[in-house]
C-alpha cells in the first residue's frame, strides 16, 4: 500500500524523521498527562505542536515530492499556520487559567496574581 | 526499502494513537476546564499529524487537505473556548 515509487534517499530520511516526530508528539502527550499543575502541563504539549510538527511535516514533504518528482512544498502552509496560531491559543489559555485560578480562589497559580 | 519507511508509518500511527488515549485521558479527568481545552487541543494536533502520516501511507494528497483544515478549524475552537472561559462569551460586542 506504502506508494512503490518512493526512492531510498527519500524513504531513509522520512522514516527517521517520522519516528523522531511520533516520539516527540507522544512525549508531549505523556507530559500532559503525567504532570503536576496545570502551568506546568502547559509546557508539555508545545514539543509536539513545533518540532514533531515540523519533523512529519518534513517527512510528508519528502514523500510527496520523491513521489512527484518534482518539489511539493504545500506543507510549509501547515508549519506557517500552527506556527503562528498555536502562541495564540497558549496564550489565551494561559490568561483564562489565571484569571479562572484567581476567581475560584485555587492556589495553584504563581504568587501575586 | 519501503519495509522501512512501512514500519516507520506504523510505528507513528501507534505512537500518535498513544498520545491521543493520554490526551483522551486528561480531557476526562482535567480537575479545571483549561485542562480539558489544553486535552482537546492536544487532541486535534495529534489527530492533524495522524491524518498527515496516513498520508504518506497512502500516497495521496487528499489527507493533506484534511491536514490543512483540522489545523485551521482546530485552532479557531480552542481560541474560541479559551476566550470563553477567560470573558464568559465568545463575540464581544
Amino acid at each position: 500500500m506504502i506508494p512503490s515509487e518512493v526512492p531510498l534517499w527519500a524513504a531513509l530520511p522520512a522514516a527517521l524523521l517520522l519516528v523522531a516526530g511520533s516520539l516527540l508528539a507522544l512525549i508531549g502527550s505523556l507530559g500532559l498527562l503525567r504532570l503536576p499543575s496545570f502551568q506546568a502541563r502547559m509546557h508539555a504539549p508545545t514539543l509536539g505542536n513545533t518540532l514533531g510538527l515540523a519533523c512529519v511535516l518534513a517527512a510528508s514533504l519528502l514523500v510527496a515530492s520523491a513521489a512527484a518528482g518534482r518539489p511539493v512544498l504545500q506543507e510549509l502552509l501547515i508549519a506557517l499556520f500552527v506556527v503562528l496560531t498555536s502562541p495564540v491559543t497558549a496564550l489565551l489559555l494561559m490568561q483564562a487559567s489565571l484569571y479562572r485560578d484567581r476567581i475560584d480562589g485555587r492556589g495553584d497559580g504563581p504568587a501575586g496574581y | 526499502m519501503n519495509a522501512i519507511l512501512g514500519w516507520a508509518v506504523g510505528f507513528a500511527l501507534a505512537a500518535f494513537a498513544l498520545g491521543m488515549l493520554c490526551a483522551a485521558i486528561r480531557l476526562l479527568r482535567g480537575p479545571a476546564a483549561h485542562d480539558r481545552v489544553l486535552a482537546l487541543d492536544t487532541l486535534y494536533v495529534n489527530a492533524m499529524l495522524m491524518i498527515l502520516t496516513l498520508g504518506i501511507r497512502f500516497g495521496s494528497r487528499v489527507y493533506f487537505d484534511i491536514a490543512l483544515l483540522m489545523a485551521l478549524l482546530g485552532f479557531v475552537g480552542s481560541a474560541a473556548m479559551a476566550k470563553f472561559l477567560l470573558r464568559g462569551e465568545v463575540m464581544e460586542p
